[in-house]
Order: C-alpha cells, then structure tokens, then sequence
C-alpha cells in the first residue's frame, strides 16, 4: 500500500455482515419465494450404471399438484454442461469429453444422476409424483475407484473414452529426473492414497429458476460462488440463450468451498423449464441430494519417488498420479489434478527436476471438482509425507530437512511451470516452531509415555499458486475462461460509495474487507461504503471467487478502479483550486494543493462530479464511476510451516490433537481476524480430512455408503484443538496490495501435518504407514499389524 | 414425509385403543422415527402421541429401585438429583446421548422400545437387571430384548416406565462412532445389591447383549486390568465402514475396563 493510505487497512474491523447474519436477516436463495411459484423435485439413478430401456412419466403427470415432467428426451435442442478447462494427453490428442447430459439420456453413470425433473405445486407433490415414474433399468456392473477403473475388463461407462481414461498429461523433465535418481544417494518412495471428501457446505444448493414473457428474459437465483460464468456457461454452451437474457442472482450464500463453482444439471434444467411452465421454479437440495450430487473432491491414487543425495539435498522427484473424475466432467475437473496440482510438486524446495504423470479417470460415482485448496492439499501430502519419510529414512530431523532444500533466492522457476515471485520459508518455520515449543516436545513425550500414550510431532511446509491466474497463462495451458477479475467503484453525489466486484462472498467477509480498503484509500468512513456482489444484473463482470483470489485479484480490480476515482477527482479539485493537476495531491480523504493549505473534501469533489456547475465540462465528463479490469501477471504464493502434535491412545487408536500450530505468509493482510478465521476454518477441514472424512461407496453396488452423517464423519468443535497461529509477511510483488491470499492455505498444510505427526508418534511401535483418515480403527489395525510383524 | 395423521392420547388405554384402531405407531420422542419418516423409510399411517400422558411422566423412588417413567427425557434424566443420588451411572449415560436437542426430545421408553443396535439406554437396563413396566406387564430385562430393533412389545402394548434396582456400583463407558456419535461400543458394568456382577455391551452387535466372560473376571476381581484382560470372541460382532469385528471386540475389553474404573 501506498503510504498515503492509513487507518483502517490491518485492523480486525468487525464484520458489517455478520449483524444481518446473527440476526436471520440474511437472503439466502432458499429465502426467496416468487409470485405464482412451483416447486421441482428431481428423480435420481438409485444404480450406479445402468441403461434406462424405457421411462414412462405418465403416472407422474396425472398425480396432484403436477405441472410437469421432464425427462432427457424432452431437452431438445439443449446441449451437455461443459467443461472448462481442455487437457492435452502426453500424446497430443485432447482429453476424452463424453457428454454431460442434463437429464440422463439412455444411461446413468452414478447413484444420484439426474433422471427426470417434476415440477409441482408443493415439493411434496413433486416428490410424490417422482415416485410414480416408471423407469425400466438395465443394470450394469459399476466401478467406483480409479485404479480398478483402469484395469483390463473394467465395466466401460462412456463409449467416448475408451478403458475410462479422459487424458494422461504430463509435466517436467522426465530424462533429468531419470538422469537424478541414477545418482542418487537415497531413494525414497511412497504410495499414498488422498482420500476422496464430500463437501458438506451448511446451505444445500438451491435455485428458483423465473422467466418473463415482457421482455423474453430470465432470471435465476443460485447458490453460485461465480455467477457471471454460470450465465456465461449456461446460456452460451449449454442452453443456446443470448447472454444478456439471463440475470444470474447469487445473494447470500453459505458456503461453497469450490462445491459452487460449478455449472449443475439442476438450475439448468430449472432455467429451460421456467419458460415451458411460464411460471418461476424453486429447489433446494435436501442434505441426502447434497451427498450424492454435489461435486466430490480429491480421490487421488499417487505414486512417489524422491532421490537425495548424501547430504539430503533434494536431487529429483519422481510422481504418477491416478485421479478420479467421477462419471462426469465437471466444470473445472479436468484441471485440478494437472494444473493445480503438477504445478505445486516443487512445495518450498530447490529439487531441480520434478516429473510428474496424471492418468484421470471415470469412475461410476459423483464429479470430482476442486475442494477448497483443489490439487494443491493434493500436492502438498504428497511432497511433504516423502519428505517426512526421506528425513526419517536418513536420519535428518524434520526442521532441518526442509531446512536443507528451501528455497532462498527470488524469483525462483520451478522445474514444474511456476515462477515464484517471492517468500521467505525460513522465517514462517522458524515461527512455527516457536509456536508449537518444539524444543519442549521431548519432555511432553516422555511425559505422555509414562501415561501410556504415544506423542508425536509433525511437519508440513506448504506452498499454494494463488490469485488465479494470468490468463493469458491459464489460456496456453487449456483454460477456456479469462481469469481476470472486475471492479466499479461508483460515487454518489453525497461522497458515499457503493462498490461492484465480480468477486463472490460466501463466507469471506469480503463486505468487509473491500470496504477497508476502499475507506482507507479515499478517506471516508467505511460506513460510507457498500460492497455488491453475486449479481449479474448490477454487477459488469466477474469470474467469481475461488483458488483464495478474491483479494489479489478481485481486491485489486477495485484499487485500479479508486487510482481512476482519484485521478479524476484531482482533475476537479485542480479546476476548483486553480491549480494545475499535477499539484493536487490527495490524502485523508482531501484534494490539496501541494504546499499550500487550500484544498477540498471528497465530499465536495463528488458533489461537484455530479452538480458540475462550475467545472471543467470541455475537457471532462461529469459523474464519478470508475471502472476496472485486473488481469494478474502472476499467480501468488502464500506459504508457511504447519506442525501438528497428537496423543495417541494405543487402547483405542483414538488421535487426539494435542497442538496445532501454523505459521503463513500471506502477504499484506488487510483484516487480521478475517485471515484468522480463515486460517481457522481452513485447518479444521484438513484436519477433518486427515482424522475423519472419508467418502466410500460399495465398490460392488457403486451405491454412497457415506450418504449421511451418520457414516459420513463431519468434524465438529469438539474433534478441534485451540489452533495457535501467527503471520510472517513478504509482500507480493506485482499486486498493489501486495496480497497473496489466505482462503485455502489451512486446509493444504495440515492434513500432511497431522499424519506426519501420527506416523512419529506410531514410529516406535514400528509403525511405517498410513493412509487418511487417521480414524481409531486404522491407527489401531496399524499397530496391530506392525505388532504381528514385530 | 409421507402425509400422516396425527393423535394424541391421554391416557396409556387411550393410547393402545388408538393403536389397535389405527394400526399407527406410537410417537415417544420422535428421535428415530421421525427422522426415518423425513426419509421416506417409514410410513405410519397414523402417529399416536404419548407425550400427553400424565402418567408416563416422572422420577421416583420405589424401595431399594428407582422407577423412571417411560417418556421422561434424557435430559430430564441427566438432571435429575433423584437419579444422581440414586444410580448416577445412569444420569452420566443420559448426559452422553446424542445432542442437546436431542436429549430434550428423545425419551427413556422410545429409546428402549425402537431398540437400536446402537442405543445406550439398553446396555443400562441390561446390567442393571431393571424391569420394563408396560399397559399389560413387566418384563425382566432379559425377556425384553430381542433382536435388532425387536423388543416383545406387542404392537398396541406401550411402556410405562423402568424400574431400575439400585446397584452398589455401575458406570457407562462408550467408544462413539465417529460419525454419528452413537455407541461403537458401549459397555454398562453393574455390580448389583446382591454383589454379582453384569456387562451388558451396546453397539457391537446386532442388539445389546451381556459379555458373559467379563462378568465372570469381575466376580472373582472386581478390576479394571481383569476386565481388559479379558479377550472377547469376535464372531457375530457387527462389522462396517467404522469398526472391524475385531476392533470392536478389543474395545468391548478396554471400554469395560474404563467403566470399571469408573465405579470407583
């Protein structure tokens, strides 16, 4: 930041959100209700595959309260929901895309694809009437896990991709790597599974879908976290609707956490069939549909090889990759587990040859999409269990491995694509370790074995490419999207401000966080500022939030935007103070005239904008409204240490989290406590990955064995510790706020963390492996088994 | 939900005469009834409330027992001074059930007559050797269960109340499931008036049952290494996502252990 800009920038300014919040006066989507409106229910495959021979609507039809029935046969002219993100194979032929249809067409591929959409009076009478319809299956065998996906034989889901593989991509040197290992004088290799997570956002998705016969136009409110690509997707690839016909609403919503990026079957549908009933549509997922058609994240089957030399220097890595994309192509999948995650294999070292191959494949089970963090949690198990294992192996502690291999020298290529721009890794271990008192472990160890527990202490070191993206980057790397971000700062004529970002809020606090930044910058209360976002009817344009772009990117947009509020406000104060422009300076919400004590309020500038009596009409145009499109130059690169130290209970195998510390660089932090919170929020969902999540489907039926909370292990306050956390910053060097972002960082270093510190503390007993989750029955398995091998 | 209709009885007769008539089933707290109606899994054509029935309310004293009245509330169990000077075993168990929401809706009698696999109250009323008073009869608790989710409740027979002699010792220890929080294992150990001893173990198999080989320890040594010593069979023991037979059968051990230990 500028020096001229003070006060409220760093500090932890109470969210103007929350009273709305606390108070149930929030607007959700389900809190919508239009005149005249009906209600849709969609039919889902109970089959994890199966041809559909016939479906009879008929009964369906005829039950109370019925408008209508859809089934795939009547979306005429209405095409599959695409993918956004095209993947090379190594081979150069383009990543299979089998189509995507709305409702199913001759076959469904997972339990909970969409069958037929019934639309109601009541939603009861639209669930009732889905129980009429008659559909005849032909069932066949499924295949839910991506490595028996690939094997000879495996049932084939689509035509188009034959073997179930949608691309095998690549990255790095793969000679140099080879060269490195031939070398080495350690190898150490893992095989590691990242188990695959179900998202759970509090709000289920939820749409009301409308349609005007006044003017031909559409208007839809969804739980989306990007709306302007929803409509841009909807109406241009999928429905075949002109663009500025479709108003995208998305008001308050609670949560995403990448589950609503996507494109879904359900508004679209919504959206087609708001003009044949004429009248508007709503639906809200209950949680049983949210388990099984929100998309999944991660599922990742990896194979990993790290050469060291005798010193422990990093020579080469060494990765093959096996990644889930479900029966379908979601929006963004087939990027998550390449882009955002080859990319990242590097982590914080100077290993100076990475090679890295993605085998993705179709599996009979929900769309896998990103999940906050989306292939760089992925990236950073991968890297910092083999690191863990290699310092182990060797006999290097764990702080000073990594030690040994950071990278110091900035701007730093990556042998795997990305450029970091800047960071300082010694500095956020150093505090992590002074959080977490390393240097009393071992006495709280000793302490713990005399009660017959077992303590252990874990490492990861993380980095994230964030403030997505370049885009002409993005672009040459297969993105089918602009990665840019919008902003519009409008000025009334009282000075008051309302501000428009493309960015998306659901939980960022970006109301306030942007306001901070825009009060600060021009000097006006943050009363005085209104934040819009999540509507393409008010908002210009947006690509939504995600990949923690927000403030880099979205945050940006809206600085470019005050620099042009502020240039044309000097060019006012200069005609009302007769000065010449380059005179005015403005700070502390004044226009002065260098050196003098004549100057003019914000206020009185925007006053003047808009009542231009005496202003400068031939060489300017009134008003104050100032618009902005940031495209970054570069991703961004928070990094920080995480340790983690557990209590095991050998009895039981239960984990508990005696300490979690985490130390990060964000860069510039504008709302200490929203980064908290984040931070907070972040680590609870990677512990929640590491100790307890775990989605499984029976790998005979394909049916969700997790499709509740019953079997599906939510974390609650009680799993968590009181997390310890602090901040280092670097400030990024190509965005003017110098932000890198803090959404995703605690869900990508603490699931390594934690199951580092459980191997440690299992280390003894002789204990060498473990897959997430680290539930009590697996720890105690592992001691059992390495008992018996004893 | 499937639509249903809705009674409300006055008294326990009123209350069987409606379920004879309807053919409906009784609604105590709603707990797991309700919550399988919201997912479509039971259609009760008829719902006949119990919650109106004075005579199913309340804690009391009878001799040596203590007599709970069918739909008194886990929280009104867990806070109630008579249970807490009586068998406080049972108001810690009380304490630990589900939620608070739930707790403040579920009751005694729902609980023991849905008869969950995974229920906490049975392990109680098992080793206590309590005795479950009904519209018709009592029943010892050992005639009572049946099975999973089988009692010998007949379809219009309602439970009153439980009435639970005191011991001279007893504690709950249950390992939760991760997901849900119900009982992975539970394990109930009583040492009763007459000084013998009963483990009655919930979750671990397909209905509550009692851990003839721990009782057998405990008399001869009434400690929590002799229950953990004590390697129990594994076979029939329920087996899912969350727990091996194995596992469950180790934890039977260290959970009666840590009740054990519990009794003090």
């Amino acid at each position: 930041m500028g020096a001229n800009e003070t006060g409220i920038i760093g500090q932890s300014v109470r969210r103007k959100e929350d009273a709305r919040f606390l108070t149930g006066a929030g607007q959700y989507t389900d809190d919508v209700t239009l005149p005249n409106q009906t209600h849709a229910y969609f039919l889902r495959s109970p089959h994890a595959h199966a041809k559909i021979r016939s479906i009879d609507t008929s009964k369906a039809k005829a039950a109370p309260g019925v408008v209508a029935v859809y089934t795939g046969a009547d979306l005429e002219g209405v095409n599959g929901l695409p993918c956004g993100w095209l993947i090379t194979s190594v081979d150069g032929t383009p990543m299979k895309e089998p189509p995507h249809p709305v409702l199913a067409k001759g076959k469904v591929r997972y339990v909970g694809d969409h069958v037929a959409l019934v639309v109601a009076e009541t939603r009861s009478q639209a669930k009732d009437a889905s129980e009429l319809i008659e559909v005849d299956y032909d069932v066949l065998p499924a295949v839910v896990n991506p490595v028996d996906a690939l094997k000879p034989g495996a049932p084939q889901i689509h035509d188009e991709a034959p073997g179930n593989k949608c691309y095998t991509w690549s990255i790095g040197d793969k000679a140099a790597v080879d060269a490195a290992f031939a070398k080495a004088a350690h190898v150490t290799k893992l095989d590691l599974v990242n188990n695959r997570l179900i998202p759970n956002a509090i709000e289920p998705r939820a749409a009301v879908a409308s349609y005007s016969r006044a003017d031909e136009s559409y208007t839809l409110y969804v739980t989306s976290q990007n709306p302007h690509v929803e409509r841009l997707l909807m109406t241009a690839f999928v429905l075949g609707l002109p663009e500025h016909k479709l108003r995208v609403i998305a008001p308050d919503v609670g949560g995403g956490f990448g589950s609503k990026i996507y494109l879904y079957a359900e508004e679209t549908a919504m959206v087609w069939a708001s003009k044949r009933v004429n009248r508007p549509i709503k639906w809200a997922a209950e949680r049983s549909e949210s388990f099984v058609s929100d998309a999944h994240g991660r599922d990742h089957v990896t194979h990993a090889e790290l050469a060291l030399d005798k010193d422990g220097k990093f020579l080469a890595m060494r990765v093959r990759t096996t990644a889930a994309m479900g029966a379908y192509l979601s929006t963004f999948a087939s990027c998550i587990p390449t882009i955002l995650y080859a990319t990242l294999l590097a982590g914080q070292y100077t290993t100076p040859a990475i090679h890295c191959e993605v085998t993705a494949v179709f599996t009979n089970t929900a769309p896998v999409d990103a999940y906050r963090g989306a292939g760089r949690p992925e990236a950073t198990y991968v890297v910092e269990r083999i690191v863990r294992e290699a310092g182990v192996e060797m006999g290097i502690a764990q702080d000073e491995i990594r030690r040994r291999n950071f990278i110091r020298s900035f701007p730093y290529q990556t042998p795997v694509a990305l450029n970091y721009d800047i960071g300082d890794y010694d500095q956020t271990l150093a505090g992590a370790n002074e959080l977490a008192d390393v240097k009393g472990f071992p006495a709280r160890r000793a302490e713990a074995a005399k009660r017959g527990k077992l303590r252990g202490l874990g490492y990861a070191s993380y980095i994230e490419a964030c403030g997505l993206a370049p885009s002409n980057v993005a672009g040459a790397l297969g993105a089918r999207a602009g990665l840019f971000e919008a902003g519009q700062v409008r000025v009334h004529p009282t000075g008051s401000v309302t501000v428009f970002t493309g960015s998306h809020s659901h939980g960022q606090g970006h109301e306030t966080t942007f306001a901070q930044i825009v009060a600060s910058k021009l000097g006006i209360p943050i009363e005085n500022v209104d934040i819009v976002h999540g509507d393409t009817g008010r908002v210009l344009f947006g690509m939504g939030t995600y990949g923690s772009r927000s403030l880099a990117v979205g945050g940006t947009a809206i600085v470019k935007a005050l620099d042009k509020v502020v240039a044309k406000g000097k060019k006012i104060a200069a005609h009302l103070l007769e000065a010449a422009e380059t005179d005015i300076e403005f700070e502390d919400g004044k226009f002065s005239v260098a050196g003098t004590d004549r100057s003019k309020t914000f206020g009185e500038i925007a006053l003047t904008a808009y009542v231009p009596h005496n202003y400068p009409l031939d060489k300017l145009e009134p008003g104050l409204d100032e618009t902005a499109f940031y495209d970054p130059t570069n991703f961004t690169y928070p990094a920080g240490t995480h340790i983690c130290e557990v209590e095991i209970d050998p009895d039981t195998g239960v984990v508990d989290i005696a300490g979690f510390s985490a130390c990060d660089d964000f860069g510039n932090i504008i709302n200490p406590m929203i980064v908290e919170g984040q931070v907070h929020g972040g680590l609870a969902q990677g512990i929640g990955q590491a100790l307890l999540e775990s989605c499984v489907y029976d790998p005979e039926s394909g049916q969700l064995l997790t499709g509740s909370y019953m079997d599906y292990a939510m974390p609650r306050a009680d799993d968590m510790p009181s997390f310890k956390v602090s901040t280092r910053v670097t400030p990024c060097t190509h965005n003017p706020l110098g932000a890198k972002g803090c959404g995703e960082a605690g869900a990508i270093g603490s699931p390594a963390a934690l199951m580092n510190a459980v191997l440690d503390a299992l280390a003894p007993l002789g204990v060498k492996h473990l897959d997430m989750p680290a539930s009590p029955q697996r720890v105690w398995h592992a001691i059992q088994s390495a008992k018996a091998a004893a | 939900m499937y639509e249903v209709e809705y009674q409300r009885a006055k008294t326990v007769a009123d209350a069987a005469a409606l379920l004879a008539k309807t053919g409906g089933k009784p609604l105590a707290g709603g707990q797991s009834l309700i919550a399988a109606m919201k997912l479509r899994l039971a259609q009760p054509g008829t719902l006949v409330d119990l919650s109106g029935i004075a005579d199913l309310q309340g804690i009391r004293r009878e001799g040596d027992a203590l007599v709970i009245g069918a739909m008194t509330r886990h929280a009104d169990i867990a806070s109630s001074t008579e249970v807490k000077r009586a068998i406080p075993a049972l108001a810690a168990l009380a304490e630990g059930i589900g939620d608070r929401q739930v707790r403040n809706m579920g009751t005694l009698g729902g609980a023991l007559a849905n008869n969950d696999p995974a229920a906490d109250w049975p392990a109680a009323v098992l080793a206590l050797n309590a005795t479950v008073v009904t519209g018709k009869r009592r029943l010892a608790a050992g005639d009572f269960f049946k099975g999973m989710y089988e009692t010998a409740l007949a379809a219009d027979e309602i439970i009153t109340a439980v009435s639970f002699p005191s011991p001279r010792k007893a504690a709950y220890a249950k390992f939760p499931n991760p997901a849900s929080r119900f009982a992975l294992v539970g394990v109930f150990v009583a040492q009763l008036a007459d000084g013998s001893v009963r483990v009655a173990v919930t979750g671990a198999a397909p209905a509550v049952f009692r851990a003839t080989g721990i009782e057998a320890a405990l008399a001869k040594r009434f400690t929590a290494d002799a229950a953990k010593a004590v390697k129990v069979d594994a076979s029939g023991l329920n087996a899912d996502l969350h727990a091996t037979a194995a596992y469950r059968a180790h934890l039977v051990s260290v959970m009666a252990s840590r009740a054990v230990a519990a009794c003090g």
